[in-house]
């Protein structure tokens, strides 16, 4: 059995320090997730031994960093089951990647008229890109709306699909509420109209077994950092057919086959996609985190987190005053709550001085706060490190919590 | 007895705090103090006073009484009402000169410094700021007459 919880509390270094002299609780995953040491020591090694840029150079070195950033797309299309290593490209993470889309597909079919349609539960990262476009052409963004429980209105979304209707763009995870988006569901009612569909897994990647091919996504972005890799890393994979299509976005080094000041002709995929150095020393890190989660088990992660949450939301379900957002049947580990008369900003300072880390405020999604009537909530969001414990933990901190500001 | 200056009052709340041995004694004391802060009336709580910040916000006025800058302010978070409350004792009832002019040090002495950081982002820096702005212009405003 690799899945051994104090095994894999001892693969993440900054597990070990203490804040405001207590034992540190991360809580706070969704933001960002903490680095085993497989990904600390593997981006160290580069660094130290092999750093050179990838794809120019003729020599030793740049020969084995450019073999192993290759190796890092190969590991990344495995890990999510795309077609062709030439359908991962790599890109700074998941807001670069919406925005490339947005940029190039969205300027390619996007006419006066035209609809997009987006989701109630999107991250600001997957709105506003929409949104400028929407000015930019004068087309109509379309929100599929949700009930009570943070769920989306599969059938409120079949009637939003219109003859003019020329993309759809929505979260496989709801930051903010933990919330899992039928996916695969919605992505299929939309090619039935023919009509591509992007799906945003930044807080998908992390917890659950992504297949691209079985969703038959047209587009899925994430981001290294949020699934225990490097910041300033992602992902956008597109199918082959859709990428070779649309134009590229940013342009200069790499990305070009022959540049002449009368006329540039573009490499071919991925590179099109990828302009300039790219983070190759993060692609090479968020491969070593791929190969660390695919050690520990994906499955065994997701019972192991399904049972945090379980467990967690009974616990918090128990302190009197507490209300918990987010009631989807499917959701993964985000425990978003208010404290019934006790401001979010007081009681995450409080918690924070228990050496607990949430998150609190509107969480990049102030539209699905507006929705519940409320400016912002305390949210703890588990990672597979986390533990029964650190619940136990929060729910201390939230009682004392209650105590002061009552 | 001479009205106190402010720098008397800022080593004042130094020494307030100095007995507090642990945060949680100093947070609570913070709670205590914010419900004395002089709140706006919620006829002023309207967006020309509301100073937004993404965690907490903050609500703002000031007036001029007899050549000096009277505040009033309220926020929706508790610890938030508590730090205005102690930047209210310090700057209302000042002229616009000595607002200007004074450096606040009093909030990274008694250890509550993490409050002002701007990444917290609860309005305190902006109302802060504010708060001087207002200073300076009842100061533009006076010396045109």
């Amino acid at each position: 059995m690799t899945f051994d919880i104090n095994n894999i509390r001892n693969d993440f270094p900054i597990l070990q320090r203490k804040v405001h002299n207590r034992p540190f609780v991360y809580f706070d995953n969704a933001a960002t997730t903490q680095k085993p040491l497989k990904v600390i020591e593997r981006m160290d090694k580069v660094y130290r031994e092999t750093n050179s840029n990838i794809h120019r150079g003729v020599h030793y070195l740049s020969d084995i960093t450019t073999n192993d950033f290759e190796a890092a797309r190969e590991t990344v299309r495995n890990f999510i089951n795309a077609r062709h290593d030439h359908e991962i490209i790599f890109t700074p993470g998941t807001t670069a990647g919406i925005n490339l889309v947005a940029y190039t597909l969205g300027e390619k079919v996007i006419r006066r008229g035209d609809e997009i349609i987006i989701s109630a539960i999107e991250h600001h990262a997957n709105i506003v890109p929409w949104q400028m476009l929407c000015e930019r052409k004068k087309a109509k963004l379309r929100v599929i709306p949700m009930n009570d429980n943070g769920e989306l209105l599969l059938e409120e979304y079949r009637k939003l699909l219109s003859p003019r209707t020329r993309i759809v763009a929505v979260t496989h995870v709801a930051n903010s509420i933990g919330t899992v988006n039928p996916v695969k569901q919605i992505i299929e009612i939309a090619h039935s109209q023919g009509v591509p569909v992007l799906i945003d897994g930044a807080q998908a990647i992390q917890h659950l077994r992504v297949d691209v091919q079985e969703l038959d996504a047209d587009f899925y972005v994430f981001s290294g950092h949020k699934m225990y890799g490097p910041t300033g890393i992602g992902v956008l994979y597109g199918k082959e057919g859709i990428l070779e299509e649309i134009p590229p976005y940013q342009t200069g080094g790499e990305m070009v086959d022959q540049v002449s000041f009368e006329k540039t002709t573009f490499n071919s995929l991925p590179f099109k996609f990828e302009a300039g150095t790219p983070n190759y020393i993060g692609a090479i890190g968020m491969g070593a985190a791929m190969e660390y989660l695919k050690e520990k088990g994906l499955d065994e992660i997701a019972a192991y987190e399904k049972d945090l949450l379980e467990y967690g939301t009974r616990r918090l379900s128990e302190i009197e005053g507490l209300y918990l957002f987010g009631r989807a049947k499917e959701k993964i580990g985000v425990l978003s709550f208010v404290l019934k008369g006790i401001h979010p900003y007081d009681a995450g300072m409080i918690i924070d001085k228990h050496g607990i880390a949430v998150r609190t405020g509107n969480h990049c999604a102030q539209p699905i706060m507006e929705r519940f009537g409320i400016g912002g909530t305390v949210r703890a969001s588990l990672a597979f490190y986390n533990t029964r414990k650190e619940i136990d933990r929060l729910c201390e901190a939230v009682e004392k919590v209650k105590e002061m500001f009552s | 007895m001479a009205e106190k200056t402010i720098t008397e009052i800022q080593d004042e709340i130094i020494d307030e705090f100095e007995v507090f041995e642990d945060w949680l004694d100093k947070y609570n004391y913070l709670i205590d103090i914010s419900k004395s802060l002089p709140v706006v009336d919620e006829e002023y709580k309207k967006p020309q006073y509301l100073i937004e910040g993404c965690q907490s916000r903050v609500w703002l006025r000031a007036e001029m009484e007899d050549r000096k800058v009277v505040y009033t302010a309220d926020s929706d978070a508790v610890i938030t009402k508590g730090i205005i409350a102690l930047l209210i004792r310090v700057l209302s009832g000042r002229t616009p000169e000595e607002i200007i002019n004074t450096e606040l040090y009093f909030i990274d002495r008694i250890g509550l410094k993490e409050n002002l950081s701007p990444t917290r982002s609860n309005g305190l820096v902006a109302m802060i700021k504010q708060m001087k702005l207002y200073a300076l212009a009842w100061q533009a405003k006076s010396s045109k007459k």
